[in-house]
């Protein structure tokens, strides 16, 4: 079966997923991003790359940060921004997907950055949109947001410079997270020799060790040695019921706090995608002490964002 | 109208016959094989050199989505595409719109698709009213309309209470009952086999476990009421091994596996096809590789179609959105003969799992070629491949994850109560 992410020559033409595309192109992308981190400090903010480009920001689910940290990136590189919020249920009522898709590619886009409730839709936009439009995934359902885990690493890369002699916890709700699948995926493929995966069972899905990972349950054996640690954002209505008690009960387990972190070596980073769940999944006294590597995250997320579009758009 | 078929090899798998005949019909019956009667004129001969000569298919399982959804399918377009796959019988299960629980609408439908002259429709019906698991149906009068068993199509009973006095009652006039074996809250919002693939793509999954924890009820039901149980759908190697140990210990219980399920497994969702989104889930290749043993064995009875053709709107989605099911009549046989020849099977003992196995699962005469039985019979040929397309599928149903593949065995005619239902264009 053909990698749908890649064209002919095994480039880049949508980035769906991590999963399956080979090291050097991680690589690439994060090389890519390190000088456009230095245009975002600069004081005129803008290169010329796609400049002409239409980017249209299709979010089938509500977000805000994300969308404009691809808005931000996009404006960067010059390219003309539209945001569409297509809320899913007025999907639902009329217009079917397909047709939603085929009125925006006669627009003339020249890529679409989407955001879908269900696992697979930017596959499916992929496969249904005109040959010259890339796609950019930027989270379908519980599946994957590569750009997420591409920050990520740019991140771990920034901090600790090599992959090949780290141990990195992800830790929470793993099994509805497409962020952590992105993460699981680029570690991997990037030779970080060992990966770990810390939740109670409730929160892991079935077989995640065939993902090269070490399941720990017990979050203080699963963070003894670590060099990075990731923590995920706990959903809302996942903080009670039958997945778990109390949203008091999975801090008591699996909330990042100062004592847990000491098991980590001395210099280890901590990393959260956003928006934090004080108390519940990270103790304020970590998420803002100097450990914690969140904020340059959200900064170097812009960059990798520049470097994929760039790199679709740009050819 | 008297048919004379010759130089055909007839296969008879409910006598064990594989052998060069010529089959004689008459009135709508098998009157000789062999040598024809004294004085058999014959007003058709059909030379079947090449060809197989097999009692005509018995499908378990087609939905004709009437009365109900006749913007995905017709009676007429899938009674059409029944017969071009070589089947003169079927069941189909009770999940139309409304259900099948009324006698008129059962007696509606069997008039309809015998107006048509095509396969012949046995209909499971409605085991609760509306199939919402409460109140059970009249079961004596839909009997009498022509319903041949009772089930729920894949809609469960949640209360056991209920499940138990419906197995009751039906034990009580001897009418089999076909459950689907998956338990409701297990499976609840899951869209593939709860195992890698899903793990990986992010999609809610269904544990194996859904069927085996369903089964143990089902089957400790069927013992404790001597109902006759069908299970339809077997999907993993552990609900077979259950099946075979309570038939062993004497539980009437038969089972069904599909075509998909035959062939098929979680590893074809690959990139989120859709066309692999199916209910029940596409399992493991262990799962798959038991199932294909287990039908080897007896130990599922038969293989069914699963027919359920699903219009292009609904399938062309994302994964977890796009509407399971499959289009299969066409392919039964086809795929039948796949299986076959993989496992090296004897032709007799493959085919069956279409025709005998499977009329005996619905207690009915077919499936046979003695002389006296209705002459439903299938033609085709062995040696022909074809490859599956959206073209030359007659079903409305277009989407099967085997659209592509190079198929063994190609119809080319078919027979109904000594009619010719279906011809192959040469």
């Amino acid at each position: 079966m053909a990698n749908p992410q890649l064209n002919g020559h095994g480039e880049l033409h949508h980035l769906l997923t991590i999963e399956g595309l080979p090291r050097e192109i991680l690589v690439k992308i994060l090389d890519t991003a390190a000088p456009f981190a230095e245009v975002s400090e600069r004081e005129v903010k803008k290169v010329p790359l796609l400049r002409g480009k239409s980017v249209f920001n299709l979010f089938f689910e509500p977000s805000t940060r994300t969308r404009t940290t691809f808005e931000i990136a996009a404006k960067r590189l010059s390219a003309d921004v539209l945001n569409l919020n297509i809320s899913t249920s007025s999907q639902t009522k009329g217009e079917s997907l397909l047709d939603t898709i085929d009125n925006l590619s006669a627009m003339h886009a020249d890529m679409f950055v989407v955001r879908h409730a269900s696992s697979g839709a930017a596959h499916f936009i992929a496969q249904h949109v005109a040959p010259h439009i890339h796609v950019i995934n930027a989270g379908d359902g519980r599946h994957a947001h590569p750009t997420q885990g591409l920050l990520d690493m740019y991140t771990i890369r920034h901090y600790k410079k090599d992959f090949t002699n780290l141990v990195v916890a992800v830790v929470g709700d793993i099994l509805h997270s497409r962020v952590a699948r992105s993460q699981l995926h680029a570690l991997t493929t990037l030779g970080v020799p060992e990966v770990r995966v810390i939740a109670p069972k409730t929160l892991l899905p079935a077989e995640v060790e065939r993902m090269g990972v070490r399941v720990f349950h017990d979050m203080r054996e699963g963070l003894k040695d670590v060099d990075v640690v990731m923590t995920l954002r706990l959903q809302n209505e996942r903080m009670q019921g039958a997945l778990l008690p109390s949203p008091q009960e999975f801090f008591k387990f699996y909330g990042l706090t100062p004592d847990k972190l000491a098991l980590a070596r001395p210099g280890a980073i901590v990393m959260h995608p956003g928006p934090m769940n004080r108390g519940v999944e990270i103790d304020s006294a970590v998420a803002d002490g100097p450990h914690a590597v969140i904020l340059p995250q959200v900064t170097f997320g812009i960059a990798v964002r520049m470097a994929v579009m760039s790199m679709l758009a740009g050819g | 109208m008297k048919i004379h078929i010759r130089n055909g090899r007839v296969l008879d798998p409910a006598r064990h016959i594989d052998a060069r005949q010529d089959v004689f019909i008459a009135a709508g019956k098998i009157v000789a094989l062999g040598a024809g009667p004294d004085g058999f004129h014959a007003n058709r001969v059909i030379d079947a050199e090449g060809l197989v000569v097999c009692p005509g298919l018995v499908d378990l399982a087609a939905r004709l989505r009437e009365p109900g959804f006749e913007y995905r399918a017709t009676l007429e377009s899938e009674m059409e595409a029944a017969v071009a796959g070589g089947i003169t019988s079927l069941a189909c299960p009770p999940d139309t719109d409304p259900p099948l629980d009324e006698p008129g609408l059962v007696e509606m439908l069997k008039y309809r698709a015998r107006g048509l002259n095509r396969a012949k429709l046995y209909p499971i019906g409605a085991l609760t009213a509306g199939l919402a698991g409460e109140r059970l149906t009249e079961m004596g009068e839909l009997t009498e309309s022509g319903c041949v068993a009772f089930g729920q199509a894949t809609r469960p009973i949640l209360d056991t209470q209920v499940l138990l006095r419906a197995l009751q009652y039906a034990a009580t006039f001897d009418y089999p009952v076909w459950l689907f074996p998956q338990d409701p809250f297990l499976g609840r919002g899951g869209v593939a086999h709860d195992g890698e693939v899903a793990g990986r793509l992010g999609l809610a999954g269904i544990p194996a476990s859904a069927e085996t924890v369903r089964l143990a009820t089902l089957l400790q039901l069927a013992r404790d009421t001597g109902v006759r149980l069908h299970v339809t759908r077997i999907t993993t190697a552990a609900g077979a091994a259950m099946i075979a140990d309570a038939r062993d210990q004497g539980v009437k219980v038969s089972c069904d596996v599909s075509i998909n399920h035959l062939h098929l497994t979680e590893m074809d969702i690959g990139y989120f096809d859709s066309h692999a989104h199916l209910a029940p889930p596409l399992r493991t290749r262990r799962d798959r590789d038991a199932l294909r043993q287990a039908l080897a064995d007896g130990k599922i009875d038969a293989l069914c179609s699963d027919h359920t053709p699903v219009d292009d709107d609904a399938k062309q989605l994302p994964f977890a959105e796009a509407e399971a099911g499959a289009t299969g009549l066409e392919l039964l046989l086809p795929l039948t003969l796949k299986w076959g020849a993989e496992l090296k099977l004897p032709l007799a003992r493959t085919v069956a799992r279409i025709t005998c196995d499977p009329a005996r699962v619905l207690g009915l005469e077919a499936g046979t070629l003695t002389a006296g039985a209705c002459a439903d019979l299938c033609l085709f040929d062995p040696q022909v491949h074809t490859r599956v397309t959206r073209e030359a599928l007659r079903s409305q149903g277009k989407n099967t994850p085997f659209l592509g593949y190079e198929l063994p065995g190609q119809v080319r005619y078919t027979l109904v109560d000594g009619h010719v239902v279906f011809e192959a264009r040469r």
